[in-house]
Protein backbone atom coordinates (compact mmCIF):
# COMPACT_ATOMS: atom_id res chain seq x y z
CA UNK A 1 0.00 0.00 0.00
CA UNK A 2 1.27 3.43 -0.94
CA UNK A 3 1.58 5.79 2.00
CA UNK A 4 0.64 9.41 1.42
CA UNK A 5 3.31 11.86 2.46
CA UNK A 6 2.00 14.99 4.11
CA UNK A 7 4.55 17.29 5.68
CA UNK A 8 1.90 19.63 7.02
CA UNK A 9 1.72 17.44 10.11
CA UNK A 10 5.06 18.89 11.15
CA UNK A 11 3.30 22.16 11.98
CA UNK A 12 1.50 20.34 14.77
CA UNK A 13 4.88 19.87 16.45
CA UNK A 14 5.41 23.63 16.52
CA UNK A 15 4.01 24.25 20.05
CA UNK A 16 6.39 21.65 21.48
CA UNK A 17 9.28 23.19 19.58
CA UNK A 18 8.49 26.62 21.00
CA UNK A 19 8.21 25.18 24.50
CA UNK A 20 11.51 23.32 24.17
CA UNK A 21 13.14 26.43 22.73
CA UNK A 22 12.28 28.43 25.82
CA UNK A 23 12.90 25.72 28.38
CA UNK A 24 16.03 24.15 26.90
CA UNK A 25 17.51 25.61 23.74
CA UNK A 26 17.72 29.26 24.78
CA UNK A 27 19.13 28.47 28.25
CA UNK A 28 21.63 26.11 26.63
CA UNK A 29 22.70 28.82 24.19
CA UNK A 30 23.20 31.15 27.13
CA UNK A 31 25.37 28.56 28.83
CA UNK A 32 27.47 28.28 25.68
CA UNK A 33 27.84 32.06 25.66
CA UNK A 34 28.86 32.07 29.31
CA UNK A 35 31.39 29.29 28.79
CA UNK A 36 33.64 31.46 26.61
CA UNK A 37 33.50 34.52 28.84
CA UNK A 38 34.29 35.70 32.33
CA UNK A 39 32.00 37.80 34.47
CA UNK A 40 32.16 39.54 37.81
CA UNK A 41 28.43 40.11 37.95
CA UNK A 42 26.44 43.14 36.77
CA UNK A 43 25.99 41.49 33.38
CA UNK A 44 29.48 42.54 32.35
CA UNK A 45 31.33 39.93 30.34
CA UNK A 46 34.93 39.60 29.20
CA UNK A 47 36.05 37.32 26.40
CA UNK A 48 37.96 34.28 27.66
CA UNK A 49 37.93 32.03 24.59
CA UNK A 50 38.46 28.35 25.31
CA UNK A 51 40.41 29.06 28.48
CA UNK A 52 37.81 27.55 30.83
CA UNK A 53 37.57 24.35 28.84
CA UNK A 54 41.34 24.03 28.81
CA UNK A 55 41.58 24.70 32.52
CA UNK A 56 38.84 22.22 33.39
CA UNK A 57 40.16 19.46 31.14
CA UNK A 58 43.43 19.62 33.08
CA UNK A 59 41.78 20.12 36.47
CA UNK A 60 42.32 17.45 39.06
CA UNK A 61 39.16 18.52 40.84
CA UNK A 62 37.03 17.69 37.80
CA UNK A 63 38.86 14.41 37.17
CA UNK A 64 38.27 13.34 40.76
CA UNK A 65 34.60 14.30 40.67
CA UNK A 66 34.18 12.40 37.40
CA UNK A 67 35.96 9.39 38.88
CA UNK A 68 33.69 9.41 41.93
CA UNK A 69 30.65 9.83 39.70
CA UNK A 70 31.55 6.86 37.48
CA UNK A 71 32.33 4.76 40.54
CA UNK A 72 29.01 5.68 42.13
CA UNK A 73 27.02 4.85 38.99
CA UNK A 74 28.91 1.59 38.54
CA UNK A 75 28.35 0.51 42.14
CA UNK A 76 24.64 1.26 42.22
CA UNK A 77 24.07 -0.40 38.83
CA UNK A 78 26.03 -3.46 39.97
CA UNK A 79 23.80 -3.72 43.03
CA UNK A 80 20.42 -2.52 41.79
CA UNK A 81 20.17 -4.49 38.54
CA UNK A 82 20.88 -8.00 39.90
CA UNK A 83 18.96 -7.24 43.09
CA UNK A 84 15.99 -5.89 41.10
CA UNK A 85 15.94 -9.01 38.91
CA UNK A 86 16.21 -11.23 41.98
CA UNK A 87 13.29 -9.45 43.67
CA UNK A 88 11.20 -9.60 40.48
CA UNK A 89 11.85 -13.33 40.10
CA UNK A 90 10.68 -13.96 43.64
CA UNK A 91 7.60 -11.78 43.59
CA UNK A 92 4.20 -13.55 43.57
CA UNK A 93 2.81 -13.76 40.05
CA UNK A 94 -0.85 -13.05 40.81
CA UNK A 95 -3.41 -12.55 43.55
CA UNK A 96 -3.51 -10.39 46.66
CA UNK A 97 0.18 -10.75 47.49
CA UNK A 98 1.21 -9.67 44.01
CA UNK A 99 -0.80 -6.44 44.34
CA UNK A 100 0.52 -5.83 47.84
CA UNK A 101 4.10 -6.33 46.68
CA UNK A 102 3.59 -3.95 43.78
CA UNK A 103 2.24 -1.21 46.06
CA UNK A 104 5.01 -1.70 48.61
CA UNK A 105 7.64 -1.67 45.89
CA UNK A 106 6.25 1.50 44.38
CA UNK A 107 6.30 3.41 47.67
CA UNK A 108 9.98 4.46 47.73
CA UNK A 109 9.64 5.69 44.14
CA UNK A 110 6.98 8.17 45.19
CA UNK A 111 9.06 9.90 47.84
CA UNK A 112 10.67 13.17 46.71
CA UNK A 113 14.46 13.19 46.53
CA UNK A 114 15.03 15.72 49.28
CA UNK A 115 12.73 13.81 51.63
CA UNK A 116 14.67 10.61 50.93
CA UNK A 117 17.84 12.53 51.76
CA UNK A 118 16.36 13.83 54.99
CA UNK A 119 15.06 10.40 56.01
CA UNK A 120 18.50 8.86 55.59
CA UNK A 121 20.27 11.79 57.13
CA UNK A 122 18.31 11.27 60.32
CA UNK A 123 18.26 7.46 60.03
CA UNK A 124 22.05 7.40 59.98
CA UNK A 125 22.65 9.80 62.87
CA UNK A 126 24.44 8.24 65.79
CA UNK A 127 22.52 10.20 68.43
CA UNK A 128 18.90 9.90 67.26
CA UNK A 129 18.90 7.77 64.10
CA UNK A 130 17.82 4.15 64.26
CA UNK A 131 20.58 2.87 61.98
CA UNK A 132 23.39 5.03 63.36
CA UNK A 133 22.40 4.39 66.97
CA UNK A 134 22.12 0.61 66.47
CA UNK A 135 25.45 0.34 64.66
CA UNK A 136 27.07 2.45 67.35
CA UNK A 137 25.67 0.26 70.14
CA UNK A 138 26.87 -2.85 68.28
CA UNK A 139 30.34 -1.38 68.48
CA UNK A 140 30.64 -0.66 64.75
CA UNK A 141 32.21 2.68 64.12
CA UNK A 142 29.87 4.53 61.80
CA UNK A 143 29.77 8.26 61.27
CA UNK A 144 28.86 9.46 57.81
CA UNK A 145 29.85 13.04 58.56
CA UNK A 146 33.45 12.14 59.31
CA UNK A 147 34.24 8.83 57.71
CA UNK A 148 34.42 8.73 53.91
CA UNK A 149 33.58 5.02 53.73
CA UNK A 150 30.52 5.44 55.95
CA UNK A 151 29.39 8.39 53.84
CA UNK A 152 29.74 6.36 50.65
CA UNK A 153 27.97 3.37 52.16
CA UNK A 154 25.09 5.58 53.28
CA UNK A 155 24.69 7.26 49.90
CA UNK A 156 24.88 3.94 48.03
CA UNK A 157 22.46 2.13 50.34
CA UNK A 158 20.10 5.10 50.16
CA UNK A 159 20.09 4.96 46.37
CA UNK A 160 19.60 1.20 46.41
CA UNK A 161 16.67 1.63 48.82
CA UNK A 162 15.16 4.37 46.68
CA UNK A 163 15.55 2.92 43.21
CA UNK A 164 15.87 -0.88 43.23
CA UNK A 165 12.07 -0.99 43.09
CA UNK A 166 12.15 0.64 39.69
CA UNK A 167 14.39 -2.08 38.29
CA UNK A 168 12.31 -4.75 40.03
CA UNK A 169 9.02 -3.39 38.70
CA UNK A 170 10.34 -3.14 35.15
CA UNK A 171 11.82 -6.63 35.32
CA UNK A 172 8.54 -7.89 36.80
CA UNK A 173 6.61 -6.39 33.88
CA UNK A 174 9.02 -8.14 31.51
CA UNK A 175 8.53 -11.46 33.31
CA UNK A 176 4.74 -11.15 33.28
CA UNK A 177 4.76 -10.88 29.50
CA UNK A 178 6.28 -14.34 29.04
CA UNK A 179 3.59 -16.82 27.93
CA UNK A 180 3.21 -20.00 30.00
CA UNK A 181 3.99 -22.10 26.94
CA UNK A 182 7.67 -21.17 27.26
CA UNK A 183 7.85 -22.55 30.79
CA UNK A 184 5.94 -25.68 29.79
CA UNK A 185 8.36 -26.30 26.94
CA UNK A 186 11.28 -25.82 29.33
CA UNK A 187 9.71 -28.31 31.74
CA UNK A 188 9.34 -30.92 28.98
CA UNK A 189 13.00 -30.42 28.12
CA UNK A 190 13.84 -30.75 31.82
CA UNK A 191 15.67 -27.44 31.75
CA UNK A 192 17.31 -26.44 35.02
CA UNK A 193 16.23 -23.27 36.90
CA UNK A 194 19.35 -21.52 35.69
CA UNK A 195 18.69 -22.46 32.06
CA UNK A 196 15.10 -21.22 32.30
CA UNK A 197 16.46 -17.92 33.57
CA UNK A 198 19.30 -17.73 31.05
CA UNK A 199 17.40 -18.76 27.90
CA UNK A 200 13.81 -17.70 28.59
CA UNK A 201 13.53 -15.05 31.26
CA UNK A 202 16.64 -13.01 30.61
CA UNK A 203 16.16 -12.61 26.82
CA UNK A 204 12.52 -11.68 27.37
CA UNK A 205 13.51 -9.11 29.98
CA UNK A 206 16.39 -7.68 27.93
CA UNK A 207 14.35 -4.79 26.50
CA UNK A 208 12.93 -3.54 29.79
CA UNK A 209 16.20 -4.17 31.59
CA UNK A 210 17.99 -1.96 29.12
CA UNK A 211 15.47 0.79 29.84
CA UNK A 212 15.99 0.23 33.57
CA UNK A 213 19.76 0.43 33.19
CA UNK A 214 19.48 3.57 31.08
CA UNK A 215 17.16 5.26 33.56
CA UNK A 216 19.24 4.28 36.57
CA UNK A 217 22.48 5.25 34.90
CA UNK A 218 21.25 8.67 33.83
CA UNK A 219 19.65 9.38 37.18
CA UNK A 220 22.68 8.29 39.15
CA UNK A 221 25.01 10.16 36.82
CA UNK A 222 23.08 13.35 37.48
CA UNK A 223 22.37 12.69 41.16
CA UNK A 224 22.39 15.80 43.29
CA UNK A 225 19.71 16.16 45.93
CA UNK A 226 20.11 13.02 48.04
CA UNK A 227 23.87 13.13 48.62
CA UNK A 228 23.66 16.90 48.98
CA UNK A 229 21.11 16.59 51.79
CA UNK A 230 22.86 13.67 53.52
CA UNK A 231 26.54 14.50 53.23
CA UNK A 232 26.72 17.85 51.47
CA UNK A 233 29.48 16.33 49.35
CA UNK A 234 31.61 15.56 52.41
CA UNK A 235 33.48 14.54 54.42
CA UNK A 236 35.99 16.69 52.57
CA UNK A 237 35.18 15.99 48.95
CA UNK A 238 34.51 12.27 49.42
CA UNK A 239 30.97 12.31 48.04
CA UNK A 240 31.23 15.38 45.84
CA UNK A 241 29.75 14.08 42.60
CA UNK A 242 29.74 16.01 39.34
CA UNK A 243 26.51 17.92 39.89
CA UNK A 244 27.40 18.82 43.49
CA UNK A 245 30.76 20.09 42.28
CA UNK A 246 29.03 22.00 39.50
CA UNK A 247 26.67 23.74 41.91
CA UNK A 248 29.58 24.57 44.23
CA UNK A 249 31.39 26.13 41.29
CA UNK A 250 28.41 28.01 39.85
CA UNK A 251 26.61 29.19 42.97
CA UNK A 252 29.13 28.76 45.78
CA UNK A 253 32.07 30.40 44.05
CA UNK A 254 30.01 32.21 41.40
CA UNK A 255 32.50 31.13 38.71
CA UNK A 256 29.92 31.25 35.96
CA UNK A 257 32.38 30.85 33.07
CA UNK A 258 34.06 27.65 34.29
CA UNK A 259 30.73 26.32 35.56
CA UNK A 260 29.19 26.85 32.12
CA UNK A 261 32.10 25.04 30.47
CA UNK A 262 31.75 22.29 33.07
CA UNK A 263 28.03 21.87 32.41
CA UNK A 264 28.58 21.72 28.66
CA UNK A 265 31.06 18.88 28.99
CA UNK A 266 28.76 17.14 31.47
CA UNK A 267 25.90 17.57 28.99
CA UNK A 268 27.96 16.15 26.13
CA UNK A 269 28.84 13.03 28.10
CA UNK A 270 25.18 12.49 29.03
CA UNK A 271 24.09 13.13 25.45
CA UNK A 272 26.60 10.58 24.16
CA UNK A 273 25.56 7.90 26.64
CA UNK A 274 21.85 8.52 26.05
CA UNK A 275 22.39 8.26 22.32
CA UNK A 276 24.26 4.97 22.69
CA UNK A 277 21.51 3.51 24.89
CA UNK A 278 18.76 4.81 22.63
CA UNK A 279 20.43 3.37 19.54
CA UNK A 280 20.98 -0.01 21.17
CA UNK A 281 17.38 -0.04 22.37
CA UNK A 282 15.78 0.85 19.04
CA UNK A 283 17.99 -1.69 17.26
CA UNK A 284 16.99 -4.38 19.74
CA UNK A 285 13.33 -3.56 19.04
CA UNK A 286 13.92 -3.79 15.29
CA UNK A 287 15.71 -7.11 15.67
CA UNK A 288 12.84 -8.49 17.74
CA UNK A 289 10.38 -7.08 15.22
CA UNK A 290 8.49 -5.06 17.85
CA UNK B 1 18.98 39.74 24.47
CA UNK B 2 21.64 41.30 26.69
CA UNK B 3 21.12 38.69 29.37
CA UNK B 4 22.14 35.96 26.96
CA UNK B 5 25.62 37.49 26.79
CA UNK B 6 26.10 36.89 23.06
CA UNK B 7 29.52 37.02 21.46
CA UNK B 8 30.32 37.01 17.76
CA UNK B 9 32.05 33.58 17.76
CA UNK B 10 29.18 31.86 19.61
CA UNK B 11 26.65 33.57 17.30
CA UNK B 12 28.55 32.24 14.28
CA UNK B 13 28.73 28.81 15.92
CA UNK B 14 24.97 28.62 16.41
CA UNK B 15 24.38 30.17 13.00
CA UNK B 16 26.38 27.39 11.35
CA UNK B 17 24.48 24.70 13.26
CA UNK B 18 21.13 26.31 12.41
CA UNK B 19 22.15 26.48 8.73
CA UNK B 20 23.15 22.81 8.82
CA UNK B 21 19.81 21.79 10.33
CA UNK B 22 17.84 23.88 7.81
CA UNK B 23 19.91 22.51 4.91
CA UNK B 24 19.35 18.94 6.03
CA UNK B 25 15.64 19.54 6.49
CA UNK B 26 15.35 20.93 2.98
CA UNK B 27 17.41 18.02 1.67
CA UNK B 28 15.17 15.56 3.51
CA UNK B 29 12.08 17.08 1.92
CA UNK B 30 13.55 17.28 -1.60
CA UNK B 31 15.32 13.93 -1.54
CA UNK B 32 13.57 11.68 1.00
CA UNK B 33 15.99 9.69 3.16
CA UNK B 34 16.48 5.97 2.96
CA UNK B 35 18.00 4.45 6.10
CA UNK B 36 21.04 2.26 5.59
CA UNK B 37 23.24 0.07 7.78
CA UNK B 38 26.89 1.07 7.95
CA UNK B 39 30.03 0.08 9.84
CA UNK B 40 28.38 0.66 13.22
CA UNK B 41 25.79 -2.01 12.32
CA UNK B 42 22.99 0.42 13.08
CA UNK B 43 20.42 1.89 10.77
CA UNK B 44 21.11 5.57 10.09
CA UNK B 45 19.48 8.27 8.04
CA UNK B 46 21.17 11.44 6.82
CA UNK B 47 19.95 13.29 9.91
CA UNK B 48 21.36 10.60 12.22
CA UNK B 49 24.70 10.91 10.51
CA UNK B 50 24.64 14.69 11.02
CA UNK B 51 23.96 14.12 14.72
CA UNK B 52 26.80 11.60 14.99
CA UNK B 53 29.08 14.04 13.19
CA UNK B 54 28.22 16.99 15.44
CA UNK B 55 28.44 15.01 18.68
CA UNK B 56 31.70 13.38 17.62
CA UNK B 57 33.11 16.74 16.57
CA UNK B 58 32.43 18.16 20.03
CA UNK B 59 34.46 15.34 21.57
CA UNK B 60 37.22 15.69 18.97
CA UNK B 61 37.49 19.39 19.84
CA UNK B 62 37.61 18.66 23.57
CA UNK B 63 40.20 15.93 23.10
CA UNK B 64 42.29 18.25 20.95
CA UNK B 65 42.06 20.96 23.57
CA UNK B 66 43.02 18.64 26.40
CA UNK B 67 45.67 16.47 24.74
CA UNK B 68 47.22 18.38 21.84
CA UNK B 69 48.92 21.70 22.33
CA UNK B 70 48.28 22.96 18.80
CA UNK B 71 45.92 25.68 17.52
CA UNK B 72 42.26 24.71 17.72
CA UNK B 73 41.63 24.95 13.96
CA UNK B 74 43.62 21.72 13.70
CA UNK B 75 40.72 20.00 15.43
CA UNK B 76 38.34 21.40 12.84
CA UNK B 77 40.35 19.69 10.08
CA UNK B 78 40.12 16.40 11.98
CA UNK B 79 36.37 17.03 12.36
CA UNK B 80 35.95 17.54 8.60
CA UNK B 81 37.75 14.26 7.90
CA UNK B 82 35.62 12.60 10.58
CA UNK B 83 32.44 14.08 9.05
CA UNK B 84 33.37 12.80 5.59
CA UNK B 85 34.05 9.35 7.06
CA UNK B 86 30.73 9.31 8.93
CA UNK B 87 28.75 10.28 5.85
CA UNK B 88 30.61 7.76 3.74
CA UNK B 89 30.69 4.69 5.97
CA UNK B 90 28.32 4.98 8.95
Amino acid sequence: MEKTVNHKAWFLVLPVLILVAFSAVIPLMTVVNYSVQDTFGNNQFFWAGLEWFEELLASERLHNALGRQIMFSAIILAIEVPLGIFVALNMPKKGFWASLCLVLMALPLLIPWNVVGTIWQIFGRVDIGLLGYTLDKLGISYNYTQDAFAAWATVVVMDVWHWTSLVALLAYAGLQSIPDAYYQAAKIDQASRWKVFRYIELPKMAGVLLIAILLRFMDSFMIYTEPFVVTGGGPGNATTFLSIDLVKMALGQFDLGPAAAFSLMYFLVILLISWVFYTVMTNLDKRDGV
Amino acid sequence: MDWMAWTTPTAIFFGVIACLIVTFTVLAIKFPETPRVGVLQIETTRGDRLFITLLGSAFINLAWLGLVSAPQWGALIVCLIYAAAVFRWV
